[in-house]
């Protein structure tokens, strides 16, 4: 069967798991299921920026060699963090063999990564692969009437040379939500930073970082904003949340744009969400070899 | 052992000749050694032993068992007799095993940089990063299983450049996985249940009211398990 | 006492740009950085003051706080004229705090439910970021 190996992280497993249910369902549907890759590991989140280091590139070297270990060449991701750093490392390595010959030598227990795997986003690959016009004919419940606000946030669209699309500009998510019948609301704070993981520390960054997309998508009149982000989620719902208490309440959704694209491929979005977990999404056999649960 | 052939091997930089194919531990204590601390079961199962040693020519470390591992001609040893690792508090019964309760008490295992020095620590050759990320995703059972042989060494927690607590974050899954998802054990439910029904009052009673000659006289009629020919 | 004391100053532009491969006389002040960059509210120093500051070796950077307030959105990287990555610059920066095993985030100090509301994805970025 046509399946191409997904990338989970850690938070689509956890908080960010109507992320995945939505992405399973919507790529079982459009005939190219995401089979979740064996043994994965936490890919680090972020890119280490610094020349001399290449031990925190390790955790995404890691998974890098898993997909190596399947004989595929490709890996896709729903997480726009996972895909930044993935592809970034993906990037530096083929790019430097000084430092992929230093990072498999210190990984003495695994296979030599030889390069060449290429990460892709679930957006890029409903593009490339999918076309839109295949995804406008898989649509059983066009989204007329909805005004949907497409947030990039910064990591699919930053540095250029892994950005999903333009990086001031970019439209690849409306194309998505054009080709399901929604209506898009361009907004100016689609590309700007909801204030990350400063959320853990320094919330009221976050948290004012994250009111500004929501009133500036509010005010071009989107009913949804759309994520592909589990921090850009959480930091807009936290963000929505304090606006609600203290009387302030953009009337807006926020949703990951699978969840928005699976309603309009026939899901019912509320039982995808409130869906029970299974007992575990993944089970990994003591050698190796992964089943979803 | 090998009688008569001696092997020489450095204790904290100091140089032995031991007999050949003994542990280190009987080596230490050979070369005069006092365990006061770093030797429990000397059986490979309390983890108190914990050794760090480099072959000769060779720069790699190793780490192993004192009272398991055999000591090798030019082998440079020391002992990690503890391991200063800050333990949680916490109270099973209020703990919600679908949070991630594992990262709620230890938040550095979010430091975790997959490097696998931890498992290459390891003298029970246990996949420990793979349940260190496990337990990142909250996925306790699987902690559960991959953590089952663990002997509280620490020698991971000590090689760990996050300064994770491995081992006392797997005893927290272990507890909960089997508070929470394990069957529970018929036999001990009802054996409790037979205490509490005071089923072997009389019998406590007729021992505790023994003297000494009755006892050893019932001890010596035991009834003894014959034991097959290839042990159990 | 203040914690630049006991901070790496000495060569400090040298060592950032041996650390992040930049070269910060590229930069020519237009300040395209600091337009785009959506924290310079919370910042001390404006993003295109770090690296004017770092042209002049200036021994007080490391006081600031503008590298722990930045996101690595990379806002600056993509848009600075002269392709400076100043993303990189901030990051230098950091790194020569926390290896000095200064963190600039502890956790000992968070609280389970802090924690519990928290995605895994903020606490492994914003480990990776501040500490060491």
């Amino acid at each position: 069967m046509n399946a191409i190996p997904y990338f989970p992280g850690c938070s689509l497993k956890d908080s960010a798991k109507p992320f995945e249910r939505s992405a399973l369902f919507v790529m079982e549907r459009l005939g190219l299921p995401l089979r979740e890759l064996d043994r994965w590991n936490c890919c680090g989140t972020v890119f280490s920026l610094t020349e001399d280091d290449l031990m925190h590139h390790i955790a995404s070297v890691r998974n890098l060699i898993r997909v190596q270990e399947t004989g595929a060449t490709e890996l896709v991701t729903l997480c726009a963090m996972c895909y930044n750093t993935l592809a970034r490392v993906a990037r530096r390595l083929d790019r430097e063999k000084e430092a992929l010959a230093k990072i498999n030598a210190f990984m003495d227990e695994e296979q030599d990564y030889k390069g060449g795997v290429k990460v892709e986003h679930l957006l890029g690959v409903l593009q490339r692969r999918i076309g839109w016009e295949a995804l406008a004919e898989a649509t059983s419940n066009p989204l007329d009437g909805l005004h949907v606000a497409c947030y990039y946030g910064c990591t699919l669209l930053r540095p250029k040379d892994v950005s999903v699309d333009d990086s001031e500009r970019p439209k690849v998510m409306e194309d998505a939500f054009e080709a399901v019948g929604a209506s898009v609301v361009r907004f100016p704070f689609a590309t700007e930073c909801c204030g990350t993981y400063q959320v853990v520390d320094r919330p009221e960054i976050s948290l004012e970082r994250s009111a500004r997309v929501l009133r500036s998508a509010a005010r071009s009149g989107a009913d949804v904003i759309a994520t592909a982000c589990p921090l850009c989620q959480h930091n807009l719902e936290r963000a929505s949340d304090i606006l609600k208490r203290s009387g302030e309440s953009p009337p807006l959704r926020i949703a990951y744009f699978t969840e928005l694209l699976a309603a309009a491929l026939g899901a019912d979005p509320d039982a995808l969400r409130n869906q029970p977990q299974p007992e575990a999404t993944m089970h990994v056999t003591a050698k190796g070899g992964a089943e979803h649960g | 052992m090998d009688e008569g052939k001696m092997t020489r091997i450095f204790i904290m930089g100091k140089a032995y000749d031991v007999p050949a194919g003994i542990t280190i531990m009987d080596a230490m204590e050979y070369a005069g050694y006092r365990f006061v601390r770093g030797a429990g079961c000397r059986s490979g199962f309390c983890g108190a032993c914990g050794t760090v040693y480099r072959k000769e020519g060779e720069y790699r470390l190793e780490f192993a068992l004192a009272c398991q591992e055999m000591v090798e001609e030019g082998m440079h040893l020391t002992q990690l007799p503890f391991t200063p690792a800050p333990r949680a508090a916490y109270h099973l019964d209020d703990l919600d095993p679908r949070e991630n309760v594992l990262l709620q008490h230890y938040p550095e295992i979010a430091r975790c940089v997959s490097c696998n020095t931890c498992t290459k620590a390891c003298p029970q050759d246990l996949e420990v990063m793979d349940y260190v990320q496990a337990a990142l995703r909250g996925d306790i059972a699987r902690v559960a299983e991959l953590s089952f042989d663990c002997i509280q060494c620490g020698l991971c927690s000590m090689r760990c450049p996050a300064d994770i607590k491995h081992y006392h974050m797997a005893q927290m899954a272990r507890r909960l996985h089997g508070l929470s998802a394990s069957r529970e054990p018929e036999h001990l439910t009802t054996r409790l249940r037979e205490i509490a029904a005071g089923t072997y009052e009389a019998q406590l009673d007729a021992l505790v009211a023994a003297s000494v000659v009755e006892l050893k006289a019932q001890y010596a009629a035991r009834e003894i398990e014959t034991e097959s020919e290839e042990g159990s | 006492m203040s914690r630049a004391k006991s901070l790496p100053v000495e060569n400090l532009r040298d060592r950032v740009e041996e650390l992040s491969g930049e070269h910060v006389f590229a930069c020519y002040q237009c300040g395209m950085c600091s337009a785009g960059c959506p924290l310079t509210e919370e910042m001390d120093r404006l993003p295109s003051q770090v690296v004017r500051d770092l042209q002049l070796d200036d021994p007080t950077l490391l006081e600031s706080n503008a590298m722990w307030v930045c996101a690595s959105c990379l806002a600056c990287e993509v848009r600075c004229p002269k392709g400076v990555d100043l993303a990189k610059l901030m990051e230098a920066l950091r790194q020569i705090v926390l290896r000095r095993a200064l963190d600039n985030l502890s956790v000992d100090g968070m609280t389970r439910e802090e924690i519990r509301r928290l995605p895994q994805i903020a606490l492994v970025a914003s480990l990776r970021k501040k500490t060491g």
